[in-house]
């Protein structure tokens, strides 16, 4: 069965593969675009410059959003910034130096071919978003500046103060507006996709709800995109946005595209900690603030006592008693290891004790250094939002005290597998983003989401689907009459009739919150063999419980976010139990993937090349099946592989 | 805490709304503001179990826009007390705290209140038409590929900072929904004066101007009579002054026609 997974990363030098492969491969006359149809769902920054750049070329496009509008997808709340190998700081970066440190980031488990070309783009994501007119940092001189993120020792993160997502999603919205006033993309806002109809073995469109209705929809497409990000909501509390989810690419690995290395998921280290058990989300504070700001616990056990009960301040200790531990476990990248050392080391810190906040599970994020050092105008200037941000939720001036914080789920590397044209195991269904798995391994470097999400986007999809699209110029328009549009209808206005007729006692949060539970305590921060196994069977005993006991009001006719909830809560109860899985059978740490059983005497994770040098691409097997294990062997050809060091 | 709320109820754009009021208890004062409407709401799906409740035409839980709860992706938009965004400066209604309530407090919450937004359900609305009014013109028009280097045009950086100052709206909708006169004024200047600012969007400025407002006249929204209640409810504090901005471009354009 290994021959289903064919990455199609072409032979040759790292450094011309990519010019190489669009030389080979084929393209659709302006007159035959016209004739072909491509859905696109999710409007994030991969989902909006994929429709934008498609609908430019003379495609009709087809985007589906779950919100009011495209421009609310959660790639806007990315705060920090997007990395480019500009070199513009003059301090010897280049291509390969940033393909070199998302390959070492990602701890050895992306394919190279796919990062070099990432990295070979990212300079043109960054030209087009100034032509666009994103308002970028600048300096007096009137040139673009740069700041630095965790895993890397230059400077090349493009910033617009702390919202550079959100400037990045206002441009390829614009763009995509912009198409849609030209009639080559047609919007659909507030529809979810509920499932991928497959004819003759190809991705033929989709089946939608439109959210305000209630109506169920057939659209039909020569090609279909997924670009809905990730599954990090699968933890309840998390930092993506409420209506995030991963059911469109779960209905995508029903239908027969492999679902690649699940148990990645990101554990970002600097959180607003959690405040008690009515909280519903958890909110960033961005990697940026990591520039200036130093981490610290107190050394001293009483020190921590006294601040857990409020009778001292964390600014009254001394400077002989704070133990600023990632300056002090990892010298040569300090307060800028990567995310998931840092959140482990905090870990670490808050399990010996040393965690501050009454909960013991929290350490400080310290300015006073740079305020000293810089003044509070320019730590105001380079970090505004984000300081108002932290004391409108916690009540607490971050400029005179240190901010808390604590690691949380933030991001899945893992997701639907995708060849280096970035199509999935199913003809004709692509994945881009978040939503795929390629190129960040077992760990993503700060600003290389955002960098992914535009690349994918703009500068690689609009030429690999012409590829395949090229054969299809013949297929006449997809004609939703097809019994296939029909079966997969019914599958789903089944499903949602089955969700009302339970009509059992429990909300659909109240599964969703102890799915929540089992997935941080025993698939998150740290995992071991007998932790993983018990999420297993309580994930199933969950799932089970849910189909009998589960309550939706109201009706399917109407407006109705609890159904919409269900109907995302119940595939994150499938999706839950394959991350588990998955974590169960790498029996190695690496990135974001801790096996206790893993560790060097020193407390750093120990990765087994020689067993798990390779992607897991799990299939669908069919229900209460255990789904089919394929392996993507990873070969490094131009980098040595070696053990990832952060201290000199 | 314990609360009194009194919430606009309304099953679809086509039927008559009304207030209801409901009591919610052993609030934490940290909780936000969307936190404690999701302990209401999960009394209210748990009440739908109820057969007495069920008797008397239970509605069911209320249903309000939210999504990043982080206050960035303008998805949220109630009227608080009175007040777009609820009783705290600059912020969005997902950042606001039940600190900034007292106990026993009573809480009128509304959606936005605007004719350029039908209400859908509840406390949601249809903010299609600021999609609509970008779509006129809300961008620069260039293909993907073939532009210059990003560094090859310097922006004087207080340009570009004011360029950044506007971009910041998050497209909520609490500037129309305040305004006496329903104008939409606030948001399609923060679009116009961030382009316009820039060399790169400066070509098309005048263009841009008339054709946004063109399209923000069509859809219904009011005209601006400088009252300057938007500035004041804008959660990230968007100034007038690009209105001023936007009111020397569409001149201009007005002027060469």
């Amino acid at each position: 069965m290994a021959e289903k997974l064919i990455s199609k990363a072409p032979e040759g030098p790292l450094a011309e593969k990519w010019t190489r492969h669009k030389a080979n491969i084929r393209v659709v006359s302006p007159a035959n675009k016209r004739k072909l149809d491509i859905i696109v769902v999710g409007t994030g920054l991969g989902g909006a410059s994929a429709a934008a750049a498609l609908g430019e070329l003379g495609y009709n496009v087809k985007i589906f959003c779950i919100s009011d509008s495209p421009r609310r997808a959660h790639s806007i709340a990315a705060q920090g910034g997007i990395n480019a190998a500009k070199n513009y700081q003059n301090d010897n970066d280049s291509v390969y130096r940033l393909f070199y440190d998302t390959i070492k980031g990602g701890d050895y488990r992306a394919r190279e071919a796919n990062v070099y070309r990432l990295a070979e783009v990212s300079n043109l994501i960054i030209d087009q978003c100034v032509a666009q007119g994103v308002p970028f940092a600048r300096d007096y001189g009137g040139l673009l500046d740069n700041r630095s993120f965790g895993g890397a020792q230059v400077s090349r993160t493009f910033y617009a103060r702390g919202q550079t997502g959100q400037q990045l999603l206002l441009g390829a919205y614009a763009a995509l507006n912009r198409q849609v006033a030209k009639g080559s993309v047609k919007s659909y806002p507030r529809h979810e996709m509920l499932d991928v109809v497959m004819i003759d073995g190809k991705a033929r469109g989709i089946i939608a709800r439109n959210l305000v209705t209630g109506e169920v929809e057939r659209h039909g497409a020569h090609a279909v995109v997924i670009a809905t990000g990730g599954y990090g909501n699968v933890h309840f509390l998390s930092t993506n946005a409420m209506n995030s989810n991963g059911s469109a690419a779960w209905q995508a690995y029903k239908r027969g595209a492999m679902f690649a290395n699940p148990c990645f998921a990101q554990i970002h280290p600097t959180c607003i900690p959690v405040h008690g058990d009515q909280q519903s989300k958890l909110t960033l504070m961005s990697e940026s603030l990591r520039n200036d700001g130093r981490i610290w616990v107190p050394k001293k056990k009483e020190d921590v006592e006294k601040l857990r009960k409020r009778q001292i301040k964390a600014s009254q200790i001394p400077e002989e008693d704070r133990d600023y531990y990632l300056e002090r476990r990892y010298p040569a990248f300090g307060n800028l290891v990567p995310r998931d050392v840092a959140s482990r080391a905090a870990k670490e810190r808050c399990d010996a004790g040393f965690g501050v906040n009454e909960t013991g599970l929290a350490v400080y994020l310290d300015f006073s250094t740079a305020i000293k050092r810089l003044g509070k105008h320019v730590i105001e200037e380079r970090y505004g939002n984000l300081f108002q941000m932290y004391e409108k939720i916690v009540d607490v001036n971050p400029y005179e005290e240190p901010m808390m914080i604590y690691p949380a789920i933030h991001y899945t590397m893992g997701g639907l597998w995708v060849d280096y044209n970035l199509m999935t195991t199913v003809s004709g269904l692509y994945a881009i983003g978040e939503a795929n798995f390629s190129d960040h391994g077992g760990n993503r470097l700060g600003a290389s989401a955002l960098m992914q999400g535009l690349a994918d986007g703009y500068f690689i999809l609009p030429y690999t689907i012409g590829d395949y699209l090229a054969s299809e110029i013949q297929s006449k328009k997809v004609d939703t009459n097809n019994p296939a549009f029909e079966a997969a209808e019914k599958k789903v206005t089944d499903k949602i009739a089955v969700l009302f007729a339970i009509n059992g006692k429990q909300p659909v949060d109240y599964f969703h919150k102890k799915l929540g539970n089992i997935m941080w305590n025993e698939v998150g921060m740290a995992r071991n063999e007998a932790g993983l196994k018990k999420a297993i069977a309580e994930i199933k005993a969950i799932r089970d419980e849910f189909w009998h006991d589960v309550f939706v009001p109201n009706t399917k006719e109407e407006f109705n976010q609890e159904l919409e909830k269900a109907l995302r809560v119940a595939d994150f109860l499938e999706l839950g139990e394959l991350m588990a899985t998955d974590a169960l059978n790498r029996k190695e740490s690496c990135g974001g993937h801790l096996r206790e059983e893993m560790q060097t005497e020193d407390g750093e994770a120990k990765r087994d090349d020689a067993n798990f040098m390779y992607v897991t691409a799990w299939e669908y097997a069919g229900r209460d099946k255990a789904p089919i294990m394929h392996k993507e062997p990873l070969n490094y050809e131009f980098v040595k592989v070696a053990t990832r060091n952060y201290k000199d | 805490m314990n609360l009194t709320l009194k919430i606009w109820r309304q099953a679809n754009a086509k039927a008559r709304g009304a207030f209801e009021t409901y009591n919610v208890s052993d609030i934490s004062p940290d909780s936000s503001f969307l936190e404690m409407l999701d302990i209401l709401n999960l009394q209210l799906v748990r009440a739908g179990k109820d057969p007495v409740v069920v008797e008397k035409g239970c509605r069911g839980p209320v249903a309000f826009d939210h999504d990043c709860r982080e206050g960035i992706c303008g998805m949220c938009s109630l009227y608080i007390n009175g007040r777009a965004h609820g009783p705290d400066d600059d912020i969005t209604t997902c950042q606001l705290h039940m600190r900034k309530f007292k106990d026993g407090d009573t809480i009128t919450i509304e959606p936005w209140r605007s004719a350029g937004f039908p209400v859908v359900k509840d406390l949601v609305v249809d903010r299609g038409a600021y999609d609509k009014i970008l779509q006129a013109g809300g961008f620069i028009s260039v293909n993907t590929g073939g532009v210059p280097d990003a560094n090859a045009i310097p922006i004087p950086k207080p340009k570009a900072d004011e360029s950044m100052d506007a971009a910041a709206c998050i497209g909520c909708g609490a500037c129309a929904a305040t305004c006496k006169n329903g104008s939409a004024m606030l948001f399609v200047a923060a679009r116009v004066s961030s382009l316009a600012l820039l060399p790169q969007g400066k070509m098309e400025a005048a263009r841009r101007a008339k054709a946004m407002v063109a399209k923000m006249d069509e859809l219904g929204f009011g005209a601006c009579t400088n009252t300057q209640a938007c500035e004041a409810e804008c959660p990230k504090g968007i100034s007038v002054a690009h209105i001023a901005r936007l009111n020397r471009e569409f001149l201009s354009a007005k002027l060469k026609d």
